[in-house]
């Protein structure tokens, strides 16, 4: 069967995609593509489901509905081994890292490249110093996961994620408890790695200024349903209430302080029962 | 009542589910073992884990339970001037039995534990969702080997507290309280037959091996992934291999011995 949807320019599609976690839906319908060579980013509020998005891109979640189009493959409808073949295709940062802990950050990032390839041991040292030193830790070579710093083994994890050189990097909430030197070390690497590698980057995030920054597409998302998109000046002039205070940060507005809860005065005066 | 029955309706259909995943994850682990075979070094770092870190334990608890036997046997088997049958005693009751389920359970509490709790961990921190994601089988990298090296393990483990245990019964019984040293290993060799009792008991201890691993990884690979999930699944571990052990014991005792 012939799946693939003849759309050169995008290297992922979303189509009309819904699912459901419980009775709580996730997304719902939503559309959504990814140019080849840029960075775009999906942002929105916690607990959207932005990380679920990236597991869906990458094969390791079924939707209820829809269809996702990795380079022309409908991911889920790939056998098992081709999905193999294409996620060799992708990297993802996952948030923590996901580092290997009972190997060296050397071992860790050799670990692709001595699982897929027969590659000599020589060359192989080769590859995992070029990518170390481009992520700036060709001397934390020897060091293990838990010596390092949660920005360093994010920086380590993307060193591994290059390793098989991909077509497209997924990254999980980058910025996420960086100190703002990590930060920009991070904001830097993922621009320029994507300028110099070719790659494809989707960039999953809540830090609207850092995300801002270096991404050539945002999409919004909120309660299932994407809210916005557009370049990141048309999200920021965007005239909508709930875009500007996602976007600026503000305590009250269309999302409001208070977790929905019954009267306050009726609940303090309540009495008998506990809850 | 309602109540009741809605419990116990819902307490079923999770055994059932837990069943089925168990027993798929299973059928997955087998499906790996060939790639296991064709790497035999992440096969022996396991083996090292699980096996040789258990070492101590078994050893240091056969010597005792041995001990122990060669006591009891003693003061039982010496009301019936029996005495010289202790070596018998001793060497049937750890072959037989002692051996494969104590130290499986001792298995189940050192390693086991160990096992569900690496799993658990390895699932909370992301890192065989990231092994999936580089395209790399969790099921084959990770879980077979340590499947494989439990089952070879547990029948060596268990050969090793039944030896240690019957040094143990002789350091008593002969070194101790004056049984003749020749017929404490003569009526031994006399009596225990290789088919009924040693390859018995070698057997059982392979069926505990791969009852107390399959559970181990299990419940390490379908923890709830964060802190509280993965200490419930360590307790489960234990819990379920022990009774699991114990109830696989009986039948198989039944199957060996039941028609002599």
């Amino acid at each position: 069967m012939d799946n693939r949807i003849h759309q050169p320019n995008n290297l992922v599609s979303i189509r009309n995609l819904t699912f459901s976690r419980g009775d709580k839906k996730i997304f719902d319908d939503i559309s959504l593509d990814f140019e080849r060579g840029k960075i775009t980013a999906i942002m929105g509020p916690s607990g959207t489901g932005k990380t679920t998005l990236l597991k869906l891109i990458g094969g390791q979640l079924y939707p209820e509905t829809g269809s996702i189009t990795v380079d022309g493959n409908n991911v889920h409808q790939l056998p098992r081994k081709r999905l193999y073949e294409l996620r060799k295709r992708i990297g993802m940062l996952f948030q923590s890292g996901a580092l290997l802990t009972d190997m060296s950050v050397y071992d860790n990032v050799a670990f692709p490249l001595r699982e897929h390839t027969r590659l000599p041991e020589s060359m192989i040292r080769s590859l995992v110093l070029m990518k170390l030193q481009a992520v700036g830790l060709r001397g934390a070579k020897n060091l293990s996961p838990s010596q390092l710093s949660g920005g360093m083994a994010r920086r380590v994890a993307l060193a591994r994620a290059i390793a098989l050189d991909p077509m497209m990097i997924l990254y999980d909430e980058p910025f996420t408890g960086q100190d703002p030197i990590s930060m920009g070390v991070l904001v830097h690497l993922i621009k320029s790695l994507n300028a110099a590698l070719g790659l494809t980057s989707i960039i999953v995030s809540h830090d609207v200024e850092e995300t801002s920054a270096i991404a050539d597409y945002i999409y919004v998302i909120a309660d299932g349903k994407v809210v916005d998109h557009g370049t990141p000046d048309a999200i920021k002039n965007s005239s909508s209430a709930w875009i500007q205070q996602f976007m600026t940060g503000a305590a009250d507005g269309p999302v409001h302080f208070h977790y929905p809860a019954k009267d306050y005065i009726d609940d303090l005066l309540s009495t008998g029962k506990r809850y | 009542m309602i109540e009741f029955l809605q419990h116990l309706g819902n307490g079923t259909l999770t055994s059932f589910g837990k069943l089925g995943r168990g027993s798929r994850f299973l059928i997955q682990i087998l499906s790996g073992l060939t790639d296991t075979l064709a790497r035999p070094r992440l096969l022996v770092n396991q083996l090292y884990s699980v096996g040789v870190l258990s070492f101590m334990l078994i050893s240091i608890s056969g010597l005792f339970v041995g001990m122990v036997l060669g006591l009891q046997g003693y003061y039982t088997l010496s009301d019936f001037g029996a005495e010289e049958t202790l070596g018998v005693m001793v060497a049937a009751s750890l072959v037989r039995e002692l051996g494969p389920v104590v130290s499986a359970l001792l298995f189940a509490g050192r390693a086991g534990s160990a096992l569900t709790a690496e799993i658990g961990l390895m699932k909370a921190t992301e890192q065989l969702s990231g092994m999936e994601m580089m395209a790399i089988d969790p099921i084959k990298r990770i879980i077979s080997p340590r499947f494989l090296a439990g089952c070879i393990a547990m029948p060596l483990l268990a050969g090793l507290f039944s030896a240690i245990g019957i040094i143990g019964g002789e350091l008593i019984g002969s070194g101790m309280l004056g049984v003749d040293d020749g017929a404490y290993w003569s009526q031994m060799q006399a009596k225990l037959d290789f088919q009924d009792d040693i390859i018995n008991g070698v057997l059982k201890s392979i069926a505990f091996g791969f009852v107390s691993s399959w559970i181990a990884l299990f419940e390490g690979y379908d923890a709830i992934p964060t802190s509280e999930g993965v200490s419930r699944a360590t307790t489960r571990t234990v819990v379920n291999s022990a009774f699991s052990i114990l109830g696989l014991d009986f039948i198989l005792t039944a199957l060996m011995f039941g028609d002599n």
